[in-house]
Order: structure tokens, then sequence, then C-alpha cells
């Protein structure tokens, strides 16, 4: 790779600076922190994962990131500009660029609309084209993602749930996106055919040279998929580095306490002799704890952590993290992985 | 925090001739549907020891719930038939009144399910319901089951239970109210705790607490877990023997570290190839081509013949859930002479299914 192209490959595609997003509840009574405060890039061509328990504002996240939502504050820049700073037409032809999928294909696809039609109709919105050209790109996307040409006439309720998903990304393909946010898009699958369409994602970025943002809240498939990986809690980052050094040398004790709780498919012999089990459940993002968020479950808290909230900081190089005492050696406690060596 | 012991793996008294507590032989499960009866499970085969714990696995569809609710006899409205028997210490279930059922499930029996949201009555306080499940089954008077049942919510994790007894099912937590169904499903001190999916609605972080529970309450009161999931993980955190599903029938059953180490099926084998793994590792995943057939259209002879890939003469065959040797089980002839790569394959190792091209 020349010089040139590996500063290219570093320009961000996606930045995000001090977001904050949030909620009012339905009583109007309260206000939900489901972002508050997270800063990062998304580098072209990688994909990005982010993991987090339920509620942690995983999904939150991904909407704001293609404009499905505002920020409440911070900014959002893709390519370095801010969309909502473009004039509406434009805004609107920008967005292309961006899709999202999310995690269930039925709510996605309309049961009364033939597989062609369905991946047709954003072509059709943006009216690119002339009609035959539109259905041909369809049918392109249709083969991209590895459906034979007959399936374009059939109606969802005939395919299977992974068949499904692929028509969702082939929808999501139609319009040339250069970044996919991938919300939960493995979880409704069936484990057997799970790898395939895991597989499918990794063919299409290598093909078409896409960026994905991989939100999970399975560990696995984002140590699979991912560069670099986000992790979650309560509304803001703990954690982010290169996938292979937060799963394998974890700085933030809730990483290290979520590596511990996966359930790993091994032999008793390969597997930790003991795990480090966390009490209690998630607080509310309503009334979140002062200080560090994870103080209220986090096996090492001291008072400091009640009184202030720990700095994000980049402890290794690339490698980030939002704890006081993530640099005491004691502290960094070397996961055993369980795998063979 | 705490820290729990890895799962024992001894398949405790299994296999030295203990009686079994629960022999399920050729059980099989009809339903009435539109399109005519459709057998959903059938010659399902297998044994739970006292204070065993088996874990259940398989893909949705392939009969895991079915077969657990049959145990209770706790079928849907369309159903319509049972073929074979289940033995539970030596009363067939199959063939009991429903009033003999009765006195069996939520005693000797119980399960839990996945949503216990639904499973909990919302009107009713959490203590009312621990409670009444007791009252129904024994002779004792209102204080003594609270007192008892103070005691279970004690015993199941739920921190100062005196605040807790009266609270409402919409006030816990997921997790919590987790705990109050198998609260619930303990008081009576069953024999065998059927868990369908009880982590799956859950966070992992809260997942390990409960699978820690399930272990520890089963070690210390000697309870047989069944546990019905799709996560292989699970299982092997939990359980000490495997039974593999596929498409309504047992396809293999065997200690757990043995079926991960070196499975006998080439579906388990394909299916643990399949999983993505913690620890990075970016290559193409192994997977398994085609779906699993729907009941409405089983193929005949081996129901896996089409999407493995060592289909070959004889497979076309119904298939026999055959002795392997050492106490496991395999519906597949030709298991002696495939050596099949289990969970901790080297990546280049041979393919269990066929790997499939784009
Ligand atoms: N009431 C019913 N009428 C007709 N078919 C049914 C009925 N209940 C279940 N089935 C079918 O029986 C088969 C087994 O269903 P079951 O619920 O036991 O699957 P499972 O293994 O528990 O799957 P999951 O992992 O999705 O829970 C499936 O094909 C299902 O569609
Ligand atoms: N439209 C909404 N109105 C109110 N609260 C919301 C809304 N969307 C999300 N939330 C809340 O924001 C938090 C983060 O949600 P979400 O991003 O969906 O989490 P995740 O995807 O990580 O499970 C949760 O507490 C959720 O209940
Ligand atoms: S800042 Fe304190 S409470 Fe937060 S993770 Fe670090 S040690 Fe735990
Ligand atoms: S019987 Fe034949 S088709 Fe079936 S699993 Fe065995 S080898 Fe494969
Ligand atoms: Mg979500
Ligand atoms: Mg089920």
């Amino acid at each position: 790779m020349t010089a040139a192209s590996v500063e290219q490959r570093r320009e961000p595609i996606v930045s995000v600076r001090d977001l904050q997003v949030r909620f009012q509840t339905s009583d109007r009574r309260a206000t939900v922190k489901a972002v508050d405060g997270v800063n990062f890039d998304v580098r072209r061509g990688e994909t990005f994962g982010i993991i987090g328990e339920s509620g942690s504002g995983k999904t939150t996240i991904g909407r704001a990131l293609v404009f499905l939502l505002n920020p409440s504050a911070g900014a959002i820049l893709h390519d370095g500009i801010d969309p909502l700073a473009l004039p509406r037409r434009e805004f609107q032809n920008h967005r292309r660029d961006y899709q999202i999928i999310f995690q269930d294909p039925n709510a996605a696809l309309n049961p009364r609309m033939t597989i062609l039609a369905s991946v047709l109709e954003p072509l059709e919105l943006a009216r690119i084209g002339s009609h035959t050209e539109r259905e041909r790109q369809a049918r392109e996307a249709l083969e991209r993602v590895g459906l034979p040409q007959e399936f374009g006439e059939r109606y969802p309720h005939q395919l299977s749930g992974g068949q499904k998903q692929r028509v969702v990304i082939a929808r999501a393909l139609t319009l040339k996106p250069k970044l996919i946010v991938c919300d939960e898009v493995v979880a409704a699958l069936d484990m057997s055919i799970r790898g395939d369409v895991l597989n499918l994602f990794a063919d299409l970025q290598r093909d078409l040279g896409l960026t994905y943002v991989f939100i999970t809240h399975d560990l696995a498939v984002v140590s699979h998929i991912s560069e670099r990986v986000a992790v979650m809690y309560l509304g803001q980052f703990v954690e982010l580095g290169p996938t292979e050094e937060v799963a394998e040398r974890p700085l933030h004790p809730y990483t290290i306490a979520l590596l511990s709780a996966e359930p790993r498919p091994l032999p008793s012999a390969m597997r930790q002799e003991s795990r480090i089990v966390l009490q209690g459940e998630v607080p509310s993002p309503i009334d979140p704890p002062s200080g560090c968020r994870f103080r209220t479950r986090c096996p090492h808290a001291q008072p400091l952590c009640t009184e202030c909230a720990p700095e994000w900081r980049e402890l290794k190089p690339d490698h980030w993290v939002a704890c006081h005492f993530a640099d005491r050696p004691n502290f960094r406690t070397t996961r055993n992985t369980g795998e063979a060596p | 925090m705490g820290a729990g012991p890895p799962a024992q793996r001894r398949a405790e008294g299994a296999r030295d001739g203990a009686r079994p507590l629960l022999s399920v032989r050729g059980l099989g499960i009809r339903f009435k549907t539109t399109q005519g009866i459709w057998q959903a499970t059938r010659r399902i085969d297998f044994d739970i020891a006292p204070g065993e714990r088996v874990g259940i696995v398989g893909e949705s569809g392939c009969g895991k719930t079915i077969t657990g609710l049959s145990i209770l006899r706790l079928l849907p409205g369309n159903f319509a038939g049972l073929d074979g028997k289940i033995l539970f210490d030596g009363v067939d279930l199959a063939s009991c009144s429903a009033r003999q059922m009765r006195a069996i499930r939520g005693k000797r029996i119980a399960m839990i399910f996945q949503e216990p949201m639904s499973a909990l009555d919302p009107v009713f306080t959490v203590g009312h319901q621990i409670a009444e499940t007791l009252r129904v089954h024994s002779n004792i008077g209102q204080e003594e089951a609270r007192a008892k049942t103070l005691e279970m919510l004690r015993r199941v994790g739920i921190a100062s239970p005196e605040r807790r007894i009266d609270d409402y099912p919409h006030q816990l937590s997921g997790g919590m109210r987790q705990r109050v169904m198998i609260a619930a499903s303990l008081i009576c001190g069953p024999q065998l705790l059927i868990a369908d999916e009880p982590t799956t609605a859950l966070d992992v972080t809260v997942q390990a607490q409960i699978l820690e529970l399930l272990r520890d309450i089963s070690e210390t009161s000697k309870t047989a877990l069944m546990l019905i999931t799709h996560d292989l993980g699970v299982v092997a955190e939990t359980c000490t023997r495997m039974i593999t599903m596929y498409a309504g029938e047992v396809i293999e059953d065997a200690a757990v570290d043995e079926a991960l180490v070196r499975p006998l099926h080439p579906y388990t084998s394909g299916l643990l190839r399949s999983l993505p793994h913690l620890s990075p590792r970016h290559g193409r995943l192994p997977s398994i081509p085609g779906r699993v057939p729907s009941i409405a259209e089983m193929p005949a002879g081996c129901r896996f013949r089409a999407r493995c890939a060592h289909a070959a003469k004889g497979c076309e065959a119904e298939q026999k859930l055959q002795d392997a040797g050492g106490g496991r089980r395999v519906r597949c002839h030709r298991f002696a002479e495939l050596n099949l790569p289990g969970a901790l394959h080297p990546p280049d190792a041979p393919a269990a299914a066929k790997v499939a091209t784009q």
C-alpha cells in the first residue's frame, strides 16, 4: 500500500463528537439519557463493533449515525461534513450513502410485495435511472447476496429467516452505500445459518469496500467480524480498542466481567477455574449513578468513583478506557481465554 | 462478586446402572393443522438420572419445547396424539389421568419458561404466587407458607426478600422475575426441573447469575435439571450431558465434554464448527448449507441427508439411534468411520459439513 492510500484509509468516514441523545419518558416526567457523551471515529473500510447489554444505547447510536434521529447535543460528521447543515434536497441524497439494517427481517419487508418489488422500492423512491436500469440493479443486488433469480417473484413468507435477511441486505445495497449500520442482524437467525450471513457481510465488504458499524450483544459475533470494538454501558463507552486487545487484554472492569460471563462451548478442561459474576443489574438510564456509572456493580469501586466520573483516555496506543484505576498493574487482569495454545 | 465452580462434568451415577428418574421411550407428538396431521417429534429416547443435569440443544423448531411440555402433559389445544412412554420414577406419565398429573406437576416435576412475565400473574404479589403453589400441594397454614416463601426467595438470591415478597411482578427486573420463577418452581422440592430457555431473554451478566443459581441448586438439593436451550455455551457451562435434537428427533446423546471435543454426528460437528469464537479469528466461518426441513415435508431416511457432506449409500434408510459405546448414542450409521472435528477444531481441519461457497 502506498503512503497516500494508508492516509486515505485512516481518514474517518464518520466522526462522533460528544454525542448525546435524550428521550422523554412516556409520562413526560423524566428524561432518559440513552446516549450520554460518546466520542469515536469510524475508519473507512473497517468494521467497527459496538457491544453492550440491552438498553445500553447501542440502537440509539446506530439510528443517530444515519440520522434516523437527531442528536440532542454534540455532532456527527460524515466524511468531515455535517449533514444537518446541508440543504434539504442534498441531505436526502446524502443519506443514501449511510444505510441501517435491523434485527427482524419480517418487520423490514412488506408481506404483500414480491422480493423484487421490495428490493426495487428504495431505487424507485430515489428515482434513480430508468425502469429497466433500476430492475437490472435490483436483480444484481439479489445475485450479490446469493439468492437465485427466481426468488425475485416470491413473497417473504416463502423464504426462510436467513433468506429474508439476505433480501434486506440486498435492499440496502441497491443504493450503493458507503457505510451500513448493522443492528443485531444475525440475532434472529438460526445458529447453523448465522455463519453464512456473517460470511456474506465479509464478502460484500471485500468486494464493495463497505464500512460497517456492527451492533450486537453477542461477544463471539463481534469478535469474529470487527477490527475494533467499543464496549457500552449505560449510555457511555467504557472501552474502545482493537478487537484482539479488548478481547484478550481488556482494561475496564466491565469488559472483564462481560468476557468472563460469556458461556463458551468448550470442555471443562479448557474453561476458566473461576468466573466473575457481577451482582445486580444495570441501573436505570433515567437516574444513573453519580461518578462512574459502573460503580454500583464494580468489584474495584473506591470512594473516588462515586465523586468523579473517570476520564476517557488513551491508555495504550489506539486503546481507550474510562476507569480511574485501569493503569494499576495489579488491576489489569489477564484473562484466560480458554483457547488452545 | 463471587466465584463459581466450573460445571462438574462427571455424569454423576448416570451410567452406573442407577435407576433413571425419567425414562422417555419412543415419544412422538402429533398436531392437527389445516394441512392435516403433523408429526412434530418422533422416536425420542433418553434417560435422566436423579440429580443429573442434561442439556437439550437444537435449532428453532426441532422439538425441544414440545418435548418438555409433553413430559408435563401441557400440550397446546391442537394436540392430536402422543406415542410412546414417559416413565417418571416408574410411573408412565403418558397414561396418567388429569388428576394424577395435577398432583405431579409443580410438586415433583416443575417447569420454568423463557419469559417469566408471561408465567407470573400480574394481579398477584410474587409472595402470594409462590405460597399458593406450596398450599395447593401441601397442608400448611398461611404463616408457614409465607415463612417458607421468604426462605426460598433468599435462597434464589433476592436481596432483602421481606421487602420484595409483597411486590407485583412488574415491579421487578427481568433477572429478579426469573429468580422468582425459580423460587416458585422449587418451593415444593421437585425431583425434576425442566427449564426452557431460562436465560435467553436476559443479559449475559444476569444470565451468568441465573446459571450459577441453577447449578448450585441442582447440586445441593439433588434436583435433576433438564435444560432446554439453543446455546451450546450455556449447556457447556451448566450440564453434564448433552442431547442434540434435529428435525424432531434425538440425533446424539453424550457427556458434554465428549460431545464438544469429539462429536459423532455430522450435524453436531457442523454446528460446533459454525460458531464464531470469542478470540478474534477473522477467517470464513464453516457453515451448514441449506436449512432444516419443515415438518410438513420431512425427507425419508436420514433427515440431515440433504445438508450432510458425508452422505453415502445407506443414508437413504431410516437411521436408528444406536449405541456408540461409552454410554454414547448417535443416529448415523457412518459414525464409526467418520472422524469429525468438534469445538476446538484447528481452522484448517477438514469440514464436517460442506462449506458453503457463494
Ligand atoms: N400447536 C402447534 N401446532 C402445530 N405445530 C406445532 C405446534 N407447536 C409446535 N409445533 C411445531 O412443532 C415443532 C417443534 O416445536 P417446538 O416449539 O418444540 O420447537 P423448539 O425446538 O422448542 O424451538 P425454539 O428453539 O424455537 O423454541 C415445530 O416445527 C413447530 O412449528
Ligand atoms: N423512543 C424512545 N423513547 C424513550 N426511550 C427510549 C426510546 N428509544 C430508546 N429509549 C431508551 O434509551 C435507552 C437505550 O436504548 P437502545 O439504544 O434501544 O438500547 P440498546 O440498543 O443498547 O438495547 C433505553 O433505556 C431505552 O429504553
Ligand atoms: S472508575 Fe471505579 S467504579 Fe468505575 S470501573 Fe473504574 S474502579 Fe470501577
Ligand atoms: S446418516 Fe448419512 S446423511 Fe445422515 S448424518 Fe450420517 S452420514 Fe450424514
Ligand atoms: Mg437494540
Ligand atoms: Mg422452544
